[in-house]
Parts: C-alpha cells; structure tokens; sequence
C-alpha cells in the first residue's frame, strides 16, 4: 500500500491567512495534542476576511470539484469523541470545478459573522470556532485545511450587582456572616469580603476560599457533572474568637477562569462557586458554596 | 502539643532554620537573577516555614529573626525598580497573590513598606490595608510576630510623618490610628495564648508567653515617639482607646504589664493632665493585678517630675493629683475586696511617699492619708501579717524622715491611730524609730500636748500592753528601749517654766504607768529634768519664796511652776520607786532633791527628802557595801547642806553618825566616821566650824581603827595595815591646816609616831604592805614640804617632828 500512500499524499500546500494577521491580537490556545499554539482573537460580529493560497507542489497539478471555506462553530463532547455538533456553520464557494497547475490566491469573506459563544477548553467538552478550506476532489479524497480561531465576547458592566451575604451556620457550634461585595465579577476582578464570626465553638485550624468550576454536560440522563477547585486562598490562619472579622481579598487575576457559561446551546454549563471553607483541629471541613457569575469585561487599554 | 520535650522542638527549630535558609539561597538567586517571579516564589517558600505551631515563642523568635533578615534582602530588592521592571503598585498586587495567607502577609508588609516609602499612594492608606489584612493570621503567636513585623516595617514611616511638614492633624490621627489598632489586636491576641496543660507546664508557658509583651508594648513606645500626639490627641484618643483595650482584654498578665507601660513611656506631664482618666481605670482591672505597683510606680514618676521641676507644682495643685490619686488608691482597695492588708497598706504607703515628695508642705494631706489607712485597718483585726506590719513602720516612718523629726508628725492626729493597729513588737520597733529619729535630729518637744501625744505613740515602750508576754522580752532590748525612753526624756523641753511644770506632769503620768521594771530606768532623767527646772526657776527670780507666796493663792486653778509643788511631784516620783524596789536610786534621787531643796531655801523639803532617805537606808539597804556607798553619799549631801536650822542639822548628822558607827566592818566604820566629821567642819565663811565635835570624830576613827588591828592580829596574827592610820592622819592634817583649834601638833605628832611603830612592828613579818607605806611616806613628806616652804602653815608644822 506504500504506493499509494504516496499518492494521496497532498499534491499543494493550502494557507489561510487573515487580512489583519500582522495586527490582530492573537492569543494562546491548546491544541488537542497538548501544545499551545498562538492564534487570533475575534469577537461576534467581527468581520473574518483574509486569504487563501494554494500552492500545488512543483510540477503536479490540482483537479478539484470546487474550493470552498466554511466558518464553523463547533462544540465537541470528549464523551461522545468526534461527533462535532455545529451551531454556526457559514459557507463561501471559492472556485468553481476545475484544476490549479500554480499558485491561486482566494480572498475571503465572511461579515458580521455571528458568534454568540465564547471559545471554551473544558474538561469534557471543547468549544472552538475554525475556518475549514475544502478542495474537493472525487475519488482522491479532498484536501482540507483547518485554521483555528479564537472567539472573546465581552460583556458590559452588569448593570445590576448586588453583593452576597449570608448568614450560615450549625447550632450552637459555628455561626458565620460572610459577606462579598459582587455577585458578577470579571475576569480581572477583585473579590472584597468579610468573614465575621458571630459564635465560634469549635477550634478552628483555618479558613479557605475556594474557587471551584462546574461544568456540566449533556442533558437529561446523559449530564456528566465535572468539578475543579481552580483557586485555594488561605483567607485565616489559626482561631479566630467570637466577633472577629477576617477580610477577604483575592485577585481573580492569576487564576485560569472563563466566564460563566450558562446552557451553550443546551449543551454544556460553565458555573463558578466561591467555596468557604472551614477546617477545624480535627481535619473536619465545613464548607459553604455560593455561585458567583464571571464575565469578560471589555479591557481598556 | 507544648509538652513534648525541648530536643524535639531543638529539632523542629534547626529544620525551620534549614528550610528558611535552603529558599533564602534560591531566593538570592532569583534576585541576582533579577528574577521577581523566582524571588518571590522563593520567599514565599521561606516563610512557609513560619506557619509552623511546633515551636515555643522563644524559639519561634529565632526563626522569625532569620526571616526577618531575609525580608530586609528582599525589600531593597523590591525597592529597586528596575531590576524587576514591575511598579510598586502591580507589586503590591502581585504579592497577594500567594495562596497562603501568613507568606503572603508578610510579603504585603515587606511591599507595603516599600511603597509607602516611594510616597507614590498616602502612607496612611497602606497602613490602614495592612493593619486590616493582618487579620487573617488568628494564630496568637503568629499573628503576634507577623503584626511585630508590621509594627518594625512602619515604624520609620511613622516617626517621618511629622518631620516632613506634611504631617497635617489628619495624616497623625491616621498614623495613631493604625498603631492603636495594631496594638489592639496583638494584645488580643497575646492575651489569646491559653494557658493549658499542668501545672509545671503552666509556669513555663506563663513565662514564655510574658515574654512576648514587649512585642505589644513597642506599639506604646512608637505612640510615645510620634511627634503629633499632644496632649489634646493623647488625651482624646490615646488613652482612652488603649485604656479601653487594657480593660476589655480581662487579663491579669497583660493589664499589670500595659499599666506599667502606659505610665513609662508617656511624659510625666500626659499622666499629670490624664490622671484621672488613669486611675479610673485601676479600680476596673482584675483583682490579680498588683495595683499597688502599678500606682506606686504612677506616683513615683509623677513625684519624681514635681521634684525635677519645681514650676509643675503649681500644676499637680490645679489638677488636684493628690485627692485623685487618693481617691483612686480608695476605690482600688474598695473594689478589690480580696486584697491583703499589706496591699493597702502598700498603696497608702506610695501616696504618703508621693505626697511628701511633691506636697511636703501639706500636712492635712499626710493626716488623710494616715486616716484612711486606719478606717481600712480598723476593719481588721490586729494585723499578723509581718509584711503588712513592715509596710506600716514604712507609713509611719517616712512623715519622720521628712519632717526631720516628730515635731510635726505630733500634729498628725491619726498617727497614733494608725500605730495602734500595730502588734506589741512593731509598736515598739516604731516606737524606737520615733526615739532614734527626735535623738538624731535633737529635736525638743516644747508642749504638753505634744508629749501626750508621743508618749501615746510610743506607748509600747513606757507600759506593759496587754497580752504581751513577759518571756519575750530580751533583757538587753529592754534596757535598751528604757535607755531610749531615757534619753528622750531629756529632749522635752520648754524655757517657759509653765509649760516645762506641764510637760513633767504628762511625762509623769505616763511613766508611773510603766511598771516596776521600767520606773528605774524613767524616773531619774524625769527627776534630772525636773531639778533642772528648779535651778532654772532660781536663776530667774532670785527669790523663790516671795513668789511661792503669791502663787500659793491661784494654785488650784492653774499649775504654776514653783518649787515647791515641783518637789511634790519628785517625792511622789521617787515613791513609786518603793514598788520596784529600787532602794539606793531613791536614795539618791532623794539626796539630789535634798540638794536642790537646799539650794531653794526650802529646809521643810529638804528635811523631809532626807529623812525619806534616811528611812530608805534603815528599811530597805541591808547589803553591807550598798550601805557604806549610801552612808558616804547621805554624809556628802549632808556636808553640802547649809539650809537647816541647828536643831534639824543636829538631828540628821546624829543619825548619819549613827549610822556610821554601825557598819559591819570595822574599816567601813572606821572611813564613814572620819567622812562624819566633815559634818561639823564646812569649809565656808558661814560654814559651821565645830572643832570638838570633829576631834571626838577622828578619836573615834582612831578607836575604831585600833580596833580593827587587833581584830586582824587575832584573827590573822599580822596587824592589819595602816592605811586606816594614815587615813585619819590625813584627815588630821586637813583639819588642823584648816585652822581647827583641836587638832593640835602634840596629836598629830603622836599620830605619826603611832603609825612609825606599826609600821616597824609590822616589819618583820613577811610582806609589808608598800601601799600604805608609799601612802605614808607621802604624807610625811608633805609635812616636810609644808614646814620647808615657811609662812604661817610653815610655822604652825614647825613642831611636828618626823
């Protein structure tokens, strides 16, 4: 079969380039083989124009039925490898049947391209957008080229904002009032609090806010629930006594967090929870989750 | 936990010590590298190893120390902006990104510091970040070490606020505001360190955990150092807040501690101006705590300062600072009903001290204070307690050290209040004290007032007390007292005979109480000082009689002094020497009254007070020396004697003739009745002369003389000596230099020639005496040097052959 290896081999190089590659911001993103890669950033309603060239190997020729170069948005269950459920999938025919003996250059375009959701990397599911080139040949199998792309929404200010506050506790044992400031916070943001301690009977060793990530998928029968701790902040350290109050302060910054994904597509959930944590001298943990909502707030630079 | 053994924690230490050393290496690195992310990677590692709650606060210190140096490295680094090409500010950030709160804490300080230094953001907001992050670490000796480091990182931002100019009202308050807030929560959190475990553990932890108060004790010295707490900030604020925190915290160790504080580091003049709001507080503090100390201490600093300066005077007046310190010891000891007596006393003792120091001069203040310390006595019973007894000799001795002597501590009327709380043995002591004290500064009581009073005082010493036991007393610590009493009599003096007659009859009264042991040691300086004021009356009216007339008239209203009712008052006080008995000191207390009735004129008394003696001699001097030493002494006084009539004086010298000749031993008899014939030989113009009389004397001494030597023949079989010879012979030769017509050349020539036949015949026995011999030979030779040196003595011994 070595042969005919060789003759499938692809007969040209296919690239994709975008018109503002030199300018566009272009932003790490891990492949499926574990290494980052940088590509650009877009965001929905941006215009995605660029270039295709193919360039057939010296001397060979390309017969096709047709180029084409789809945007595709795809999201893709690990549990359910490679069936890829396309919720946006736009088509531009580039050439008509024929055959490619040089060097061709195609523009492209796709305008105001609609892009609700946000490129995601999950433990069990990915959601990605990619524009797909297709040089479509009969028997010989078409040749495809991928180029990945990047897609960040941003969010404005939420215009409502109300902190959280919580009085929780076990009878006669522990009762706390925490307390933080927002209950949607960006990316970049800073979580202000405080942890007041109305009664404390228990000796308590320390005190840890954690950040956790669910990420739900499937629906129905089928949801497979998936929970990290992305940030372990030791807020107290030792006992504290009745009617101390600890502040929190924890920068969001150095944590991998995306924003909150609520039902993409009826797919898959994305929901961050601010966990207390609670331990005492014997190792027992008392804990109280709280979910709080993470957006992407429009950098200004 | 804190019990295992200290080679483990010795362990745990040196593997603390490793960890921090291995990642200070990497830190170095890092930073040499220029490497921040490295660097502070690393010395978050490093401080990890302060999160360890296997050590003690001793060896945690160490760790901490080495920490700390580190930290000083990685400052200057952070400082250095272009080595690590991020701005303070992100700086700031970054560090809190640290997962664990205590590496991450001291980061923020270490940042902290640095960027209040680059004056890029107010001081006073980072201070106020800080001190409110530290929060986090609730661990007593973590957190009091991490709040440490903050206090040492801010310490210079501090003390600069005020010397840049900029340091407006506002930016202080900040300033203060963060120390108080750091120093309220490491007190909370030193007073957090639980005492736990036995008992042996728990005096260790107690020690160890006192060790750390200068951790929270340093916040108080920084407020001290910040220029702009004045008195109005430390007033308003300071105080107040930190007196708060010393109320509230409920810890003995800590409140004793912080008091101590709050009194050394702040000026004597914010305790002046606050002392009320100060000593509010003592009275809340928990029972345990050594109030008195803390107070003594207040009370020494601020006398101290009166006494550095003398314009504040004024000032401790205006704030009244000793009826609130007064005030406060009263209420202290009002509400800390547990506390012993000797506290009280204690305190009373430090408010005296304070308020001789500053107020010497206000005795009603001295008195009050005397007065409290009895109302709070007198709810006791007699104090056992011999701290409590040493502090109030303390009490009462200090008013005399002050005032030079008792003269003014005699006008204190609870002075001898308080005394009578003591037990019988201080009372003494005390006693003694205030003896020593008027002999030191030879202080004269001049009223009768007075020396009721002090003989009040020192009551323990004139009379027995009651339930005092008799074999207690130390026969030399008793004479010792008496001479005391003794010679403090001598020190009650008035130049007004009035008031002198007024201070005998107190000092009387009081003496005759003392008992039979004691009157021997009271009676004569009283009968000293009274004589005394018999001669001074003499001197100064010349005629006594005439004014003993007049006051005979007003005698009952009034005691005046005259003689004559001042010896009624020393026949009543040698009578009560009769109870001791005394014999001999009567007599010669009586013979020295005789004297001195003599010298007034008053034969009536000085017959009586002879005859006094006389009795005492017949009844109660049996011993046969005692009995030669009172027959010569009735013998001298009687010689002096030139007040009585011939018929008294006849009867007196009859009798001590008398007497005389009935001495036991023949040589006693022999020298009394030769001293007998001076009684009718007075040397004086007036004096009278009678010559037989003296002459049947000296026959008789002879008599007597012979006597004896044949008795000492017989008896012995030698001769006695002829000293009682020579004796009489120069008693011949007075008399007849005198010019007595009885004494004639032919007697004392055979005088002479008697003696020279004894002295042969006594020869040749073995030993002859060389003493009467020299004696004679002496005598002789004075004839000689009369006869040689002419003139009318020379003329009249011309005969005398020898």
């Amino acid at each position: 079969m070595n042969y005919l290896l060789g003759a499938f081999k692809p007969s040209c190089n296919v690239s994709i380039a975008f018109s503002d590659g030199k300018t566009r911001k272009q932003v790490p993103l891990k492949k499926e083989n574990g290494q980052t890669v940088l590509v650009p950033l877009f965001q929905s309603q941006e215009n995605i124009t660029g270039k295709i060239t193919i360039d057939p190997l010296q001397g060979k020729k390309v017969d096709h039925n047709g180029v084409k170069i789809e945007l595709l948005g795809q999201i893709e269950m690990y549990f359910d490898r490679g069936n890829f459920y396309d919720f946006t999938s736009l088509v531009r025919e580039l050439d008509v049947p024929g055959e490619i003996y040089e060097r061709k250059t195609y523009p492209f375009e796709f305008s105001t391209v609609e892009m609700p959701y946000e490129t995601y990397n999950g433990v069990n599911v990915r959601l990605r957008y990619v524009l797909k080139v297709t040089i479509s040949r009969g028997y010989a199998g078409s040749i495809v080229e991928y180029q990945d792309f990047v897609v960040r929404n941003y969010s404005p200010l939420p215009s409502i904002n109300n902190g959280i506050k919580m009085e929780v506790g076990i009878e006669d044992c522990l009762h706390i009032e925490f307390e933080y400031n927002k209950s949607k916070y960006h990316l970049k943001d800073v979580i202000i609090g405080k942890i007041y301690f109305l009664l404390v009977r228990i000796k308590i060793k320390n005190m840890d806010l954690e950040i956790r990530r669910r990420e739900s998928t499937g629906s129905g029968a089928n949801t497979h629930v998936e929970t990290e701790t992305l940030a372990k902040y030791e807020l107290m350290d030792g006992a504290p006594v009745r009617g101390e109050s600890i502040p929190v302060r924890l920068f969001l910054s150095p944590y991998e967090l995306t924003p909150t994904h609520r039902n993409i597509n009826n797919k898959f959930s994305v929901k961050y929870y601010l966990n207390l944590v609670l331990v005492d001298e014997e190792d027992r943990r008392y804990f109280k989750q709280q979910e709080i909502t993470i957006y992407r707030l429009q950098e200004t630079t | 936990m804190l019990s295992v053994g200290i080679e483990d924690e010795e362990k745990w230490l040196a593997e603390g010590i490793a960890g921090i050393q291995h990642n200070a290496f990497y830190m170095h690195q890092a930073m040499d590298a220029n490497s921040l992310r490295e660097g502070l990677k690393y010395s978050a590692q490093m401080l990890s190893e302060l999160r360890t709650s296997k050590l003690s606060p001793h060896r945690y210190y160490e760790l901490y120390m080495r920490a700390f140096d580190e930290l000083r490295m990685l400052e200057i680094f952070f400082k250095d902006e272009s080595r690590h090409g991020v701005t303070v500010v992100d700086l700031y950030e970054l560090v809190q990104h640290a997962g664990n709160i205590l590496p991450r804490l001291y980061l923020l300080c270490t940042v902290g510091s640095v960027y209040m230094k680059s004056k890029e953001v107010p001081a006073k907001e980072v201070l106020k970040d800080l001190v409110e992050m530290c929060r986090g670490v609730q661990h007593p000796i973590r957190g009091l070490f991490l709040r440490h480091y903050l206090a040492q990182v801010s310490r210079d931002i501090l003390l600069d606020i005020n010397s840049e100019g900029e340091g407006d009202a506002d930016t202080v308050m900040e300033a203060v505001e963060f120390v108080l807030q750091n120093f309220t929560e490491m007190n909370k959190l030193w007073v957090r360190i639980q005492l736990q475990g036995p008992a042996r553990l728990r005096e260790k932890q107690e020690k160890e955990r006192s060790e750390l108060r200068d951790l929270v004790g340093k916040n108080l010295h920084v407020l001290s150092q910040i220029e702009g707490v004045n008195l109005e900030m430390y007033k308003q604020t300071v105080l107040p807040r930190v007196l708060e925190q010393v109320v509230n915290c409920k810890d003995e160790l800590a409140q004793y501690y912080l008091m101590e504080c709050i009194i050394q580091v702040f000026p004597d003049e914010y305790h002046l101006q606050t002392l009320e709001t100060l000593l509010g507080v003592c009275p809340q503090l928990q029972a345990t705590v050594d109030i008195r100390m803390v107070l003594s201490q207040l009370m020494d600093r601020l006398s101290n300062y009166a006494v550095s300066n003398a314009d504040v005077i004024p000032e401790f007046l205006h704030v009244e600072a000793f009826a609130k310190l007064s005030n406060a010891i009263g209420k202290v000891i009002e509400a800390q009903v547990d506390m012993p007596i000797v506290g009280a006393i204690t305190l009373y003792v430090s408010l005296l001290t304070f308020t001789l120091r500053v107020h010497p001069d206000r005795l009603d203040y001295v008195d009050q204070i005397l007065g409290a310390c009895v109302k709070k006595l007198s709810s006791q019973p007699k104090i056992e307690d011999a701290r409590a007894t040493k502090q109030i000799v303390m009490l009462l001795s200090a008013p005399l050290e002050k005032y030079n002597g008792i003269v003014t501590a005699l006008t204190l009327s609870n002075y001898p209040r308080v005394m009578d709380h003591l037990d019988n043995a201080t009372n003494k002591v005390m006693a003694m004290v205030i003896i020593q004290s008027i002999m030191k500064n030879n202080s004269c009581i001049s009223t009768a007032d007075k020396v009721d009073v002090l003989f009040e005082l020192i009551k323990g010493l004139i009379k027995d007390l009651e339930e005092a036991s008799v074999d207690e007393l130390d026969e030399e610590d008793f004479k010792e007292e008496q001479n005391s009493v003794a010679r403090l009599l001598h020190m009650l003096h008035n130049d007004d005979p009035g008031e002198m007659l007024k201070i005998i009859c107190t000092v009387k009264k009081h003496i005759l109480c003392g008992g039979p042991n004691r009157l021997p040691f009271t009676v004569p300086p009283l009968i000293f000082s009274a004589l005394n004021l018999i001669r001074q009356l003499q001197n100064q009216d010349g005629d006594v009689v005439g004014e003993e007339q007049h006051e005979v008239g007003d005698e009952a209203e009034e005691m005046h002094a005259t003689p004559k009712k001042i010896f009624q008052i020393l026949n009543q006080l040698i009578e009560a020497l009769s109870s001791v008995p005394a014999p001999e000191l009567a007599l010669r207390l009586y013979l020295e009254c005789a004297e001195a009735a003599n010298d007034c004129d008053l034969e009536p008394v000085a017959y009586e007070f002879f005859t006094q003696a006389f009795i005492i001699y017949e009844e109660d001097i049996a011993d046969s020396k005692a009995q030669v030493t009172a027959i010569h002494l009735i013998i001298g006084t009687l010689q002096r004697m030139n007040v009585f009539g011939v018929e008294n004086r006849d009867t007196l010298t009859h009798k001590a003739t008398g007497y005389s000749a009935k001495l036991l031993k023949k040589p006693d008899q022999c020298r009394a009745v030769y001293a007998c014939s001076h009684l009718f030989w007075v040397d004086d113009p007036e004096g009278i002369k009678d010559g037989e009389r003296v002459l049947l004397c000296l026959k008789r001494a002879l008599r007597i003389a012979n006597a004896a030597q044949q008795m000492a023949n017989v008896t012995r079989g030698s001769s006695g000596p002829v000293t009682l010879f020579v004796e009489i012979l120069n008693k011949y030769l007075y008399y007849f230099e005198k010019g007595n017509q009885q004494i004639t050349n032919a007697a004392i020539q055979g005088l002479i020639e008697l003696i020279t036949t004894e002295l042969q015949t006594d020869s040749p026995s073995a030993n002859p005496a060389p003493a009467p011999d020299a004696f004679f030979t002496s005598t002789l030779r004075y004839i000689q040097f009369q006869k040689q040196k002419g003139g009318v003595m020379g003329e009249r011994y011309d005969s005398i052959n020898v």
